[in-house]
């Protein structure tokens, strides 16, 4: 409450963010009207109605009244980005099962008139929707909440905390809209158009605002190691995203753009981007989420304060050379590849020095394991790190690539990373704010985390095990010789092969999106209050009877 | 002072502690990029690489926007059973003109850099329309609805002009002639139409789709039936010094 008195409300903040979405409603009124393009009409329409809602949201909450709670933390946002997350997560999820059914059953899951629903557009949209929006939403939700915990001071920026917010997922409805109505710069994982792009970067800017300016109203003289992470995640994403998508559109009014760079220069600039895109949203991003939530959750100190330093350096520096392992034998010079190779091999060591810190952690506490299984889950997911940042290397090097490459096995792989590592990490971390947030003594029901655990576990197991198989075996096939010293396979009968496998792998998945089910239903009776009928015995209760 | 407590300093100052973390992650980047702006190459030309004649552009956009590389690769790598399935591999002068690079990471199809003239018009667009009717095994999505759109030829036009001004070396005359070009490439019997190959070596000219009209399977064939085909390989010298760099 003295915090109130100290920074009374100046309503600059409310003015500035005004002056934002007034000044992107104009641009969407006269483009909306001076456009060719049907599609980028639409989009403009939904940019002025948003930025109109904006407007009435910021006069709305101006003329609230400011509660005594509001004085301390700001958790209300925290909320609203694991709601966020959560839904995010499952429709996502969703979308991966639908095009994982496409490649298993294609005459079964492919409608001819329906052209937006075919897999080259529903791709992005799984990819986008699982990294940006349950990822993103699952970084933006647990750094506001880490960052005001460990500095303890409210967020700073006031409306522009829920800019930040509500401006992603603008970004997010765009992106999505676009991926379906085949609005795409054609870049994986940067598919966003020019102006989804550039209204992203003034999110992510006031993102880095809010954060920043929330660790300068600090009350405790160091920087917690978890807002090192967090902060490397946003300001390198921010360097990669404006670089990558450096771009020219057709007209001022026009929704289509064509790259500056070409060939090999926008190769190479590409998988700079995409490569930490995963080193530093899913990476750096999730392992700030480590640091503060599996120290919490054990109770224990993080393990060492000096491994972290050192592997928090080397990790961010090793990781921007690694993107030319993705142009291994291609028309990238030579140099270049041996380059990322060898710093991607490098790579393992950063890596796991991170995880030894975050599993060690439980020195003296692993017995919460056998209780806890929302520690259980955090811990997984750094083992599951541990494994996916081996098998990286491994698959960097240039003889194992040449093999590994365009097959199935990369698909793998990255679902290793993201199902073990990034979804294991965010579900514990979601399992864990929900009754904080919602002031709940505990979750509605541990063992339907338990289920969630193992439903999902083997889940990843059938996914990475097919795709492990599936690739191997593709990889070989392509390349075997017949005793004439023919190419012994069609391109089709490799694709024939696979089928087994992409039917395992759409189980495999099937399976972890019925695991986040789960967990949205338990995460909804948390934050009702309610607490599963079996698992209401306090802990005093007499011991039972045996029977007679 | 140690290394541990100098670091302290960072972790007491957040904007120190920001340009450090700008300067870590800057070096790989610079390093490994800026020097494919200059070096000779990645930079230099090789004979017949020409710009996309505008309905092939206009192709190449809707090869983008369905999402095909996601499933395609354009880029052979130099590894012997890839170069006896698809060709000769992949130089970087040929994607000199891709704004931006389509050259994939994934082969849940086959790799399409040089699928330029493997097979029929009409192949392509029995294998558009319903992939499955022409190779059974096959898990790709129909896209019979190319066959019902038409091309805007007003919006390539504004493309070819976007792509010069990123550097695709269209000439005035290209411009001037862009839209009509776009009709003239999908239509042999249309005035105009021996210039296209005139003015973009080696386009191909012919009602793509057998129907009237310039549709977006004329472009997207028109694309396809070009990718890998101008560069001329009885001729070009891959144990020579200068592209052995």
């Amino acid at each position: 409450m003295t915090a109130a008195v100290k920074t009374p409300r100046t309503g600059f903040d409310a003015l500035s963010v005004g002056v934002v979405l007034a000044a992107v409603g104009a641009y969407a009124l006269v483009a909306a009207a001076r456009t060719h393009e049907a599609m980028f009409q639409i989009h403009m329409y939904v940019l002025l109605a948003a930025m109109a809602l904006g407007v009435v949201g910021v006069i709305v909450s101006g003329a609230k009244p400011k509660s005594a709670a509001q004085s301390t933390y700001n958790d209300e946002i925290v909320k609203a980005g694991v709601i966020a997350a959560m839904f995010f997560g499952v429709v996502g999820m969703l979308v991966g099962v639908v095009i994982a059914l496409q490649l298993a059953f294609p005459s079964q899951f492919y409608f001819p008139e329906l052209g937006f629903l075919n897999f080259g557009r529903l791709r992005p949209l799984h990819t986008s929707a699982v990294i940006f929006a349950f990822g993103g939403n699952v970084l933006i939700a647990t750094s506001f909440y880490v960052v005001q915990r460990t500095t303890k001071a409210r967020l700073a920026g006031g409306v522009w905390a829920w800019f930040v917010f509500w401006g992603y997922q603008l970004f997010l409805a765009l992106a999505a809209s676009g991926y379906l109505m085949g609005i795409t710069e054609g870049k994986e994982y940067a598919e966003p158009e020019w102006y989804a792009d550039l209204w992203l970067t003034i999110v992510w800017v006031a993102y880095l605002g809010v954060f920043l300016g929330t660790i300068w109203k600090r009350k405790e003289p160091h920087i917690y190691v978890a807002n090192w992470f967090y902060l490397a995640f946003i300001v390198t994403i921010a360097m990669l995203h404006i670089v990558n998508n450096l771009a020219l559109p057709v007209d001022a009014f026009a929704g289509t753009s064509v790259s500056l760079m070409a060939g090999v220069q926008s190769a190479l600039t590409q998988w700079w981007y995409g490569h930490n895109a995963v080193g530093f949203f899913l990476t750096a991003g999730f392992l700030a989420i480590m640091y503060y939530f599996i120290p919490k959750q054990a109770n224990r100190p993080v393990y060492s304060y000096r491994l972290s330093i050192v592997h928090f350096w080397a990790l961010i520096f090793i990781y921007i050379w690694a993107g030319p392992h993705h142009l291994h034998y291609t028309a990238l010079p030579q140099w270049a590849q041996t380059l990322g190779m060898t710093f991607s091999v490098m790579l393992w060591m950063p890596s796991w020095g991170g995880m030894v810190n975050g599993l060690m952690t439980l020195s003296g506490a692993w017995d919460k394991l056998r209780t806890d299984p929302v520690l259980r889950m955090l811990v997984v997911s750094v083992a599951f790190y541990g494994m996916s940042t081996f098998e990286g290397p491994v698959m960097s090097i240039r003889a194992v690539n040449a093999l590994s490459h365009y097959t199935d096995w990369t698909i793998g792989h990255v679902h290793s990373g993201a199902l073990g590592w990034v979804g294991f990490v965010s579900f514990g971390a979601l399992y864990a704010l929900t009754p904080w947030l919602w002031k709940r003594e505990r979750l509605y029901s541990l063992r339907l985390v338990d289920l969630h655990f193992w439903i999902a576990t083997v889940g990843i197991l059938l996914y990475i095990a097919a795709m492990w198989v599936a690739g191997i075996m593709q990889g070989l096939m392509w390349r075997a010789y017949n005793d004439l010293g023919f190419l012994q396979y069609s391109f089709v009968e490799t694709v024939q092969a696979m089928h087994p496998y992409y039917i395992i792998r759409a189980l495999g998945g099937v399976l972890y999106l019925i695991g986040a089910l789960v967990m949205a239903y338990n995460l909804w009776r948390t934050a009702r209050g309610d607490v599963a009928i079996q698992e209401r015995t306090p802990a005093s209760a007499p011991a039972a009877v045996p029977a007679e | 002072m140690s290394i541990w407590s100098g670091h302290r300093i960072l972790e007491k100052h957040s904007l120190l502690l920001i340009v450090a973390i700008l300067v870590v992650v800057s070096i790989g980047g610079l390093v490994q990029i800026a020097p494919l702006f200059y070096l000779e190459s990645t930079i230099e030309k090789v004979q017949g690489v020409r710009p996309y004649a505008p309905l092939e552009l206009a192709g190449r956009r809707i090869y983008m926007r369905e999402g095909c590389y996601v499933c395609h690769s354009q880029m052979i790598r130099p590894l012997r059973d890839e170069v006896e399935r698809y060709g000769h591999y992949s130089l970087a002068a040929e994607s000199m003109y891709d704004h931006p690079f389509q050259w994939g990471s994934k082969r849940t199809g086959p790799d399409l850099a040089r699928v330029g003239g493997k097979y029929s018009d009409e192949w392509h667009k029995d294998h558009l329309i319903d992939p499955r009717a022409v190779v059974p095994e096959s898990v790709m999505p129909p896209y019979a609805f190319l066959m019902k759109k038409t091309i805007d030829a007003d919006a390539v036009v504004e493309e070819v002009k976007a792509q010069k001004a990123v550097g695709v070396p269209y000439t005035d005359d290209m411009i001037t002639h862009a839209k009509a070009d776009v009709l003239a490439q999908a239509d042999p019997n249309a005035d105009g139409s021996d210039a296209v190959a005139q003015r973009y070596p080696k386009a191909q000219v012919r009602d793509f789709d057998g129907q009237p009209g310039v549709s977006e399977m004329d472009a997207l064939i028109a694309y396809l039936q070009m990718l890998g085909t101008t560069v001329d390989f009885s001729t070009y010298q891959a144990d020579a010094p200068a592209n052995r760099r």
